[in-house]
């Protein structure tokens, strides 16, 4: 219960094959306390995917400490990913691809078909199964992403704009569900996004990174009760806090306009 | 253009479709027609006389041979001493092309050691290299399955090995986000990643094989399609000869069209 995930001064510098070197993310500190959900904001190109990559242990930082304080090693993974472009396996149905992780884990094949089947019915997915990837519409398949990440049972689910690949109408849909879903599940979350009201809607704090190289420019809390329900964005305390952060990068935004 | 149908005028111009020119429809009893007119005019051709049947038999003429052979069991013979130096060597092939295939596109040291000796011996004819198999292997099965196992491994280590590079990279960070270490992440993303590119090869090679097939059945057998033809033409049995080559021709068409059936069996996830 009292697993935080921690980021001490991180930095990543990509250098590229001329030997030109470029900063992705520059002395980021950052808590995620268990249960918490926090958005990370900022605008394309400030090194908020390369974060998520960090703490999954797909890129080496370059400076600075990543670690799991309080956690045990127990079987569960420290982190499971959501992809942007879904990522799942052409290859697999949605039976097969949510068992994917919990393959690797090595959890029996009767165990494995019964957690699935659980995260399929949590995520509405029940009845197609047998069905691949391309067969699915996009919302479908990325409830398949998030279905075979939380089949895991992760420490701290990641996810890294979710969302953003979907039509309006229906990632709206998708956040409610996942809200929903969250506040029954309770799971740590770290999530990316670059629009904001998403990350209003969604979280506890709003972490706003600034433009490359990426560095915290605040921490905003978002005190909305919960549970939230989907006309939330119609108040003016939401209202009031999405112009309140936009009012923090606005300029930013601007400067990467006018490049 | 119906009667009813307003003529075109300065004040109304009708929207063509003006892709007409692209389609390409199937013509389904063409194709049948294009293949049965091949035969019926080289019947034609035997029947009116003008070529001797020494130079070419007739269709039916072959036709009674391919029968006759079928009853003696030479047919038989021939197609199943063929059949199982075809199958060893695209076994044996396939099998160390795949396996070379993996580890050159997917290791740096595998490639980096592999890769120039591909380059090296490929374009090397693989039928320049019979005498050679034989001085090593000897007059006997061995080398005939080796030579065919030769010209099979190249292309499918080249394919396979462009296949692996094109895995998407996303996918395999996927596999190592959910915890997959090397061997799941070549057995789970880089090897169906590369399926189509394998039965490309496979393809590819199924030629190659056939084609050293029977230049190998030309030295020192004597049983096989290779030899049939080889022997048939020494003696002018001409309507022999023609039974197989016939007999390679559907060969070829039997194994393009049962890889094509595997490949949808063994790629379900491909649309359409």
């Amino acid at each position: 219960m009292t697993v935080r995930l921690v980021l001490e001064g991180v930095s990543k510098t990509y250098v590229d094959r001329r030997g030109q070197a470029l900063v992705a993310l520059e002395d980021v500190s950052l808590t995620v306390a268990a249960e918490e959900f926090v958005a990370v904001l900022g605008p394309s190109g400030c090194g908020k995917s390369t974060l998520l990559q960090l703490v999954a242990g797909l890129l080496a930082p370059s400076a600075g400490r990543i670690y799991f304080e309080g956690a045990r090693r127990d079987g569960r993974p420290l982190t499971a990913m959501v992809f942007q472009e879904f990522a799942l396996f052409p290859w697999r149905t949605v039976q097969a691809n949510v068992e994917f992780g919990l393959e690797e884990l090595g959890v029996p094949a009767e165990e494995r078909a019964r957690r699935a089947r659980a995260l399929i019915e949590l995520t509405g997915l029940a009845g197609f199964e047998r069905r691949y990837p391309h067969q699915l519409s996009g919302g479908m398949r990325q409830r398949v992403g998030i279905a075979r990440a939380l089949a895991v049972n992760p420490l701290v689910l990641l996810m890294d704009e979710p969302f953003s690949a979907l039509d309006a109408q229906t990632r709206e849909l998708l956040q409610e569900e996942l809200l929903t879903l969250w506040e029954r599940t309770r799971t740590t979350v770290l999530y990316v996004t670059h629009n904001i009201q998403e990350a209003v809607f969604l979280a506890d704090r709003v972490v706003v990174l600034s433009r490359r190289p990426g560095r915290v420019l605040a921490d905003v809390a978002v005190t909305l009760p919960r549970p939230r329900p989907a006309a939330l964005a119609a108040r003016p305390a939401f209202a009031e806090l999405v112009e309140r952060i936009w009012g923090l990068i606005r300029d930013e935004a601007r400067e990467a306009l006018t490049g | 253009m119906s009667a009813a149908e307003p003529r075109p005028t300065d004040a109304r111009i009708p929207v063509e479709d003006r892709t007409r020119f692209l389609r390409r429809p199937e013509h389904r009893a063409l194709r049948a027609l294009a293949l049965v007119g091949l035969v019926l005019a080289w019947e034609a051709v035997a029947r009116a006389g003008w070529v001797p049947v020494l130079f070419l038999p007739s269709p039916v003429g072959v036709l009674a041979e391919a029968w006759a052979m079928t009853a003696s069991g030479e047919l038989a013979t021939h197609l199943a001493a063929s059949l199982r130096r075809l199958l060893l060597g695209v076994a044996v092939g396939g099998g160390l092309g795949v396996a070379t295939g993996v580890a050159v596109g997917f290791f740096a040291l595998a490639d980096a050691i592999g890769t120039p000796l591909i380059a090296a011996t490929f374009p090397i004819p693989k039928i320049a290299l019979l005498p050679l198999l034989v001085l090593w292997l000897g007059l006997g099965e061995a080398s005939k399955v080796a030579v065919i196992a030769l010209g099979v491994f190249f292309p499918m280590a080249i394919n396979t090995a462009a296949g692996v590079r094109q895995a998407d990279p996303l996918l395999i960070r996927a596999a190592v986000a959910f915890g997959a270490r090397r061997w799941s992440v070549i057995r789970k993303v880089i090897l169906p990643s590369a399926l189509p590119m394998i039965f490309a090869g496979l393809r590819l090679a199924a030629g190659t094989a056939l084609l050293l097939l029977v230049a190998a059945e030309m030295i020192a057998v004597e049983s096989g399609i290779g030899f049939l033809v080889l022997h048939a033409g020494n003696i002018m049995a001409t309507t022999k000869l023609m039974v197989g080559i016939v007999l390679l021709s559907l060969l070829g068409v039997l194994s393009h069209w049962g890889l094509a059936r595997l490949e949808r069996l063994a790629i379900p996830w491909r649309a359409g």
